[in-house]
C-alpha cells in the first residue's frame, strides 16, 4: 500500500476532529477553572456540640420522603449503640461516639448536664450522617448520563429516570452517602438526601432542621453559615476545635460541622484532602486529546517506516539478485569466451595441422611428379 | 493423453474442495451432527443450566438476591473479573494486530485471526456481563445516545468499549464473510485493515488506560500502595502483557484441543509467535516494574511496603510480574516454547490477581472486616457461566470459520489482496 498525500491528510483530519470534539466536551474537566460554589446557594450548619441524639431527624426525614417505617421506632436509642450508615431506607442516621478526649471540662459538664450518660472523662457526642451536598459532587462528576446535578440552592439532585445503575457515584463518593435498592429488580434507585429541595423550592426548612428540638442544625446560606460557625468557635474556642469541617473538604460542601472534638474522633474522615472530585480526574481526562491526536499519526508514521522498509529490503534484494545474475553471467561469458578461444585455438591448430597435411602431401606428391618428371627425362635422354 | 489430464485434475479439484469443506466443518460437523458427552461438555453443559436458572434469579429477583453486594461495596466480581480482567485479557486484540500490520511483523499474520476473535468474544462478554450487573440494562445505550456524561471517566470506558465492539466486529468480518463465501465485501472489509488497527489501538489506549482512572476518583478507598496517579498508566502497560500472556496462553489451549484445525502455515509460525511474545512481554513487564517503582517513590509510599498490605502488594509484583518478566526472558533466549507457556499462565494469573486486587481486595481496605465484600457463589457462578460461553462460542467459531487456518480460496491472496484493497482508496 502506499499512503497518498491526501489520504494522510484525511487520517489526520479525522482524528484532530476527533479530539477536538472531545476536547471540547471535556474541556471542563481538564481546565483548571475553580468552581467555589453556586452563589447564596444554601446550607446546614451542624453544631455537634448541641445534639443529643433524640434521632427526631431521623423520624422527620424518613416521614418526609415516605419511607417504609424501621423495625425499630425511633425513639429507641439502643441503636444509637451500633455505628450506622445511610441506607436506602433511611437518608440520614444518628451515630454515637464516645470521646475519650474531651475539649474541655466546660465541655464535660454541660454534655453530662445535657446527655447524662457521659462516665468519668468521656463524653457521648452525637453526629448526623446524611449527603453532604458537596459544591462539586463527586457522585456528579462519576456519573456517565448526567443523573446527578448540583441545584442552584445547593441542594445534589438525582434524577432516578437517567440512571443506569452501574453504580459508580456510590465508589466516587468519599462520605460513603449514596446507597442502592439492590432488591429492587425493575427498578432501582440510588437513594440518597434530597437536602428537602421541593421543601426549599416552597420556601421551607428541610425536615430535619425544622424538626431539631436543640437547634444543632441551622439551615441558612453556606456564606453565612461559615460566618457563623467562625464566630462560634472564636466565642469558644475551649468548645470547639478550630476547624470547620466542609469549608474545603473535597472542595467544600453544602453542610458544615463544628465538634469539640477532632473530626476523625467522631467518624468523619479527615484525611479527604481539599481537593474535589473533578480535580482527581480532569488528569486523565486531559489525556484523552493527547492520545486522539498523537497516536494516529504517530501509528502512521510507524506504519510507514516499517512499510518503506520493507519496500528498501525488497528493492536491496533485487539488486542484489540483479548482481548476482550480472556476476554469473559475466562468469559464463568469460567462460564462453575462454572455450571459444580454445575452441578456435583448437580449431586453428587443427586446420593448420590440417593445411600442413595437405601442404606436406602436395609437397611430397609435387616432390614425387618432380621425382618422376626427373625420372622420364632421363629416361627421354637415354 | 490430454483427456485423462483433465479428468485427474478434476479429480483432485474435488478432492479439495472435499478437504476445505471437511475443514470448515460443513460436512462433517461433530457439534452439529451430534454432541459427543465427554466430562467436558457435560460440565459446559452443566454451568450452562445454572447460568441460566440465575439469570432469571437476577432479573426477576434483582441484583440482592443474587449478590453479596451493599451499600459500600457497589461493585463486586462481575466489575473487577468480567468487566476489568475480560478487557484486560482481551487487550491480544490490538496488540496482535498492531505488531503485524502496523509494525509490519508479518511472521505473527497467523496468530491475528485467533486475537481478533477473542478480543472480540471478549469485549462481547464484558457487555454481556454488564448487562447482569448495571441496575436497569435497557439503559446501557443512555449515556452514548441520550444523556452523555462526558466528565465521567466511566463514559470515556462506555463510548470507546462501545467503539472498539464495533471495530472488532468488522475486524472480525472477513473470517465470517471467506466462510459464506462473499468474496466482494470480504476483500472491501480486509482493506479497511490498516484503518481499523490504527483507530483500534488509540481505543483500546484510551479505554485500557480509563477502566484504571475509574479508580483516581477514590483516593480516600483506596489502598495507597496500589492509588496512584499513574493508574492509567498502569492499565495501559499491563493491559499489553496481559494480551501478549493471553495470546500464548490461549495458543496452548488452541494446541491442546484444536490442532487438527490448524493449517502448516499457522503450525510452522506458532512457536515463532510465543517466542517473540515472550521476548516482547518480558521487556513490557519489566518496564512495567519500573514505572511501578517511580510510582511508590514518587508517593513515597515505601513504608508502606513493610505491613501486611505491603507483602500482600509485594506477592502481586514479583510472584506474578517479576517472576513471569524472568521466565519469558529465559524462554526467549533458550527459545523453550514449554517454558514461555508456562509463563503465559502466570502473567494471566498476575493480571486477574491485579485488577481483582484494585476493585476488590485493596478497596475499601479501611472498612472493619464484617463490612468487607465477598463474592455469593452465585456470583461466581455468573462470571463462570459468562466465561464458558466465550469458551463455547470460540470452539463453534473456529470449527466453522477460517480462523486457525487460511482459507484455500484466499490463501497467499492475503496480501495481495491487501495491497490492491489499499491501492483502491
Amino acid at each position: 500500500m502506499t499512503i497518498t498525500r491526501r489520504k494522510f491528510l484525511g487520517w489526520i483530519g479525522g482524528a484532530a476532529a476527533g479530539s477536538a470534539t472531545i476536547a471540547g466536551t471535556l474541556a471542563h474537566g481538564a481546565s483548571n477553572k475553580e468552581f467555589k460554589g453556586y452563589p447564596n446557594s444554601f446550607g446546614v450548619l451542624h453544631d455537634i456540640t448541641k445534639c443529643i441524639g433524640c434521632r427526631k431527624c431521623e423520624q422527620a426525614c424518613n416521614e418526609i420522603n415516605t419511607m417504609p417505617a424501621p423495625e425499630k421506632p425511633f425513639d429507641d436509642l439502643s441503636i444509637l449503640e451500633k455505628e450506622r450508615r445511610t441506607t436506602s431506607t433511611a437518608h440520614t442516621v444518628v451515630n454515637k461516639f464516645i470521646s475519650s478526649v474531651p475539649n474541655s471540662s466546660n465541655n464535660v459538664e454541660q454534655n453530662k448536664n445535657i446527655n447524662g450518660d457521659a462516665s468519668g472523662n468521656s463524653i457521648a457526642l452525637y453526629v448526623k450522617k446524611q449527603c453532604n451536598h458537596c459544591l462539586e459532587p463527586a457522585c456528579a462528576s462519576a456519573c456517565f448520563v448526567k443523573a446527578f446535578k448540583k441545584d442552584k440552592t445547593g441542594a445534589v439532585t438525582y434524577d432516578a429516570s437517567l440512571c443506569v445503575g452501574c453504580r459508580y457515584c456510590m465508589v466516587a463518593c468519599s462520605f460513603n452517602i449514596p446507597t442502592y435498592e439492590y432488591d429492587e429488580p425493575l427498578t432501582p434507585r440510588v437513594m440518597k438526601c434530597t437536602l428537602c429541595l421541593p421543601l426549599i423550592q416552597e420556601g421551607k426548612l428541610p425536615a430535619c432542621v425544622q424538626i431539631c428540638p436543640r437547634e444543632a442544625l441551622i439551615f441558612g446560606e453556606r456564606t453565612e453559615l461559615i460566618k457563623q460557625a467562625r464566630m462560634r468557635i472564636q466565642k469558644h474556642p475551649d468548645k470547639y476545635v478550630d476547624h470547620i469541617y466542609g469549608e474545603h473538604e473535597m472542595g467544600g460542601t453544602s453542610w458544615l460541622y463544628l465538634s469539640p472534638v477532632s473530626f476523625s474522633e467522631v467518624g468523619m474522615r479527615e484525611d479527604l484532602g481539599t481537593n474535589s472530585a473533578p480535580e482527581l480526574t480532569a488528569g486523565a481526562l486531559s489525556a484523552v486529546p493527547i492520545v486522539v491526536g498523537l497516536w494516529p499519526v504517530l501509528l502512521t508514521g510507524v506504519y510507514a517506516i516499517s512499510k518503506r522498509k520493507e519496500k528498501i529490503a525488497q528493492e536491496e534484494l533485487e539488486q542484489a539478485l540483479a548482481a548476482a545474475r550480472d556476476e554469473a553471467e559475466e562468469i559464463t561469458a568469460q567462460k564462453l569466451a575462454e572455450l571459444k578461444k580454445k575452441m578456435t585455438k583448437e580449431k586453428e591448430t587443427a586446420v593448420k595441422t590440417e593445411v600442413k597435411k595437405v601442404l606436406d602431401e602436395a609437397a611430397k606428391r609435387e616432390k614425387a611428379a618432380q621425382e618422376a618428371k626427373a625420372d622420364a627425362s632421363a629416361e627421354e635422354e637415354k | 493423453m490430454g483427456l485423462q489430464d483433465t479428468i485427474k485434475n478434476r479429480l483432485s479439484n474435488n478432492e479439495l474442495i472435499k478437504n476445505s469443506l471437511m475443514k470448515s466443518n460443513l460436512i462433517n460437523n461433530p457439534l452439529i451432527n451430534k454432541i459427543e458427552w465427554t466430562p467436558l461438555n457435560i460440565i459446559t453443559a452443566i454451568i450452562l443450566f445454572v447460568g441460566f436458572i440465575l439469570t432469571i434469579a437476577r432479573f426477576f429477583g434483582g441484583l440482592g438476591t443474587v449478590t453479596n453486594l451493599d451499600d459500600n461495596n457497589p461493585w463486586g466480581l462481575w466489575i473487577g473479573f468480567d468487566l476489568l480482567c475480560g478487557v484486560a485479557l482481551a487487550a491480544g486484540g490490538y496488540v496482535t494486530s498492531s505488531a503485524c500490520y502496523i509494525f509490519g511483523l508479518k511472521r505473527y499474520h497467523s496468530a491475528v485471526r485467533p486475537a481478533i476473535l477473542t478480543a472480540f468474544l471478549g469485549y462481547a462478554l464484558v457487555v454481556f456481563a454488564l448487562n447482569y450487573d448495571v441496575g436497569r440494562p435497557w439503559r446501557l445505550p443512555y449515556p452514548i445516545f441520550y444523556s452523555p456524561g462526558t466528565s465521567s471517566l466511566l463514559f470515556e470506558v462506555g463510548l470507546c468499549v462501545f467503539l472498539y465492539l464495533n471495530v472488532l466486529f468488522i475486524e472480525f468480518t472477513p473470517a465470517a464473510f471467506e466462510w459464506l463465501g462473499l468474496k466482494k465485501i470480504r476483500n472491501f472489509v480486509v482493506g479497511l485493515t490498516m484503518l481499523l488497527t490504527i483507530f483500534g489501538v488509540v481505543l483500546s489506549t484510551l479505554h485500557q488506560s480509563s477502566l484504571g482512572a475509574l479508580f483516581l476518583i477514590a483516593p480516600s478507598k483506596l489502598h495507597p500502595l496500589w492509588y496512584s496517579g499513574y493508574l492509567p498508566v498502569y492499565f495501559f502497560i499491563s493491559s499489553m502483557f496481559a494480551g501478549m500472556s493471553m495470546v500464548i496462553f490461549e495458543g496452548s489451549l488452541a494446541h491442546k484441543y484444536l490442532h487438527h484445525k490448524m493449517d502448516e502455515t499457522h503450525l510452522s509460525e506458532s512457536d515463532g509467535v510465543v517466542l517473540g511474545f515472550s521476548k516482547a512481554a518480558s521487556f513490557v513487564m519489566m518496564g512495567y516494574l519500573g514505572i511501578k517503582l517511580i510510582g511508590l517513590s514518587i508517593d513515597n509510599n515505601w513504608h508502606h511496603l513493610f505491613t501486611s498490605w505491603g507483602l500482600w502488594f509485594l506477592f502481586e509484583l514479583i510472584g506474578f510480574v517479576a517472576l513471569p518478566a524472568f521466565i519469558y526472558a529465559v524462554a526467549a533466549r533458550e527459545k523453550n516454547v514449554k517454558l514461555a507457556r508456562v509463563a503465559s499462565i502466570l502473567g494471566v494469573l498476575g493480571i486477574i490477581l491485579n485488577r481483582l486486587n484494585i476493585s476488590l481486595v485493596a478497596f475499601n481496605w479501611q472498612l472493619p472486616l464484617d463490612q468487607r465484600y465477598f463474592p455469593s457463589w452465585m456470583e461466581i457462578a455468573i462470571s463462570v457461566f459468562v466465561v464458558t460461553i466465550g469458551i463455547v462460542a470460540y470452539r463453534l467459531i473456529t470449527a466453522y470459520m477460517p480462523i486457525l487456518y487460511e482459507h484455500p480460496d484466499y490463501k497467499h491472496g492475503d496480501d495481495s489482496n491487501n495491497k490492491h484493497g489499499h491501492q483502491e482508496d
